[in-house]
């Protein structure tokens, strides 16, 4: 009795583990119903589109102001220096 | 260099305006989308970025060793490129991360250690303009101390577990990727040039104007 009990055991065991790998191989079951959600992951939430858009756009734009504050400085110490060298050519 | 100044506007210029176009035409990586391609402007800014505190820290050392003016200038125009191509790094890199990781920002090594490699060159130019007599001398430590940080950000991702992508990822890039890679890295590096040559003439002219200035306080 005990040994048929063990059998038995034995052979529901090495069906169940047989049988995983198999069901873990079964494509997931189709979707019954729709379930709304209000709040996305934050990877979904934000169009990537927009991000691409505002990283590439503020390069353009440090760089432009960055070029433009280099003229300006240099504009200003050169006109300075014109109107010192005037000044000192006066003399 | 002044004759070099003009071709290399035009040749910057042109490979800016075309890199969109380049970049646009570029492969996306499989698991992040079309958010990946701020990888084409952000990981050269980052590159250069590293190349201009490495600049300003040995130019700095000249100076301190040699007391030359010349590096002096050198020093003070990489520090400021420095902070401007960190900006970039800083701003664009989260922009990617909200989108691959989900969040802005993360305390992890690689952007900790951006974020005070940026200060300290924001951190030299503030020194350098308040700091007074002997801001050159201070300065000038700062920035080497400021490049010693430069080799540990680029191992960071390496040797410690973060988010950031390890530096094995741009020697490994696919051929549909590559091109625009090394156009894009290429374009920021002869974008860098320009610009330091542009800042290192500032810095020339307001040496020659103390000069002036000088001159014409003997002859009162």
């Amino acid at each position: 009795m005990m040994r048929r009990a063990l059998a038995a055991l034995t052979f529901v065991l090495t069906l169940a583990l047989t049988a995983l790998p198999a069901l873990a191989q079964q494509p997931p079951t189709a979707q019954g119903e729709f379930v709304p959600a209000r709040d996305l992951p934050a990877t979904e939430s934000i169009p990537a589109a927009t991000l691409l858009v505002a990283a590439y756009a503020f390069i353009w734009v440090a760089a432009i102001v960055y070029l433009f504050s280099i003229w300006r400085r240099l504009n200003k110490v050169e006109a300075e220096m014109h109107t010192l060298a005037r000044k000192m050519s006066q003399r | 260099m002044r004759k070099a100044f003009v071709p290399l506007l035009l040749i910057t210029g042109a490979m800016f305006a075309y890199a969109p176009i380049m970049i646009a035409h570029a492969d996306y990586e499989a698991s992040m989308g079309i958010v990946s391609k701020i990888l084409y402007f952000h990981a050269p800014s980052g590159m250069v970025m590293l190349l201009s505190a490495m600049v300003c820290g040995v130019a700095s050392a000249i100076y301190l060793w040699k007391k030359s003016p010349a590096a002096d200038r050198v020093a003070m125009a990489s520090a400021e490129l420095t902070a401007l191509f960190g900006l970039i790094v800083i701003v664009t890199g989260p922009l990617w991360a909200k989108k691959a990781w989900g969040i802005w920002w993360d305390w992890e090594p690689r952007l900790t250690m951006s974020f005070v490699g940026w200060l300290i060159s924001v951190s030299y130019l503030f020194v350098r303009k308040y700091a007074g007599p002997g801001s050159d001398k201070l300065g000038a430590a700062l920035a080497v101390f400021g490049s010693v940080n430069v080799p540990f950000i680029y191992v960071s991702v390496n040797v410690w577990r973060t988010l950031h992508p390890k530096t094995t990822v741009v020697p490994t890039l696919p051929p549909g990727m590559r091109g625009p890679f090394w156009y894009s890295a290429l374009t920021l590096f002869l974008f860098y040039l320009l610009l330091l040559t542009a800042r290192i003439h500032l810095e020339r002219q307001r040496a020659t104007l103390d000069e002036l200035y000088l001159a014409e306080e003997d002859r009162s």
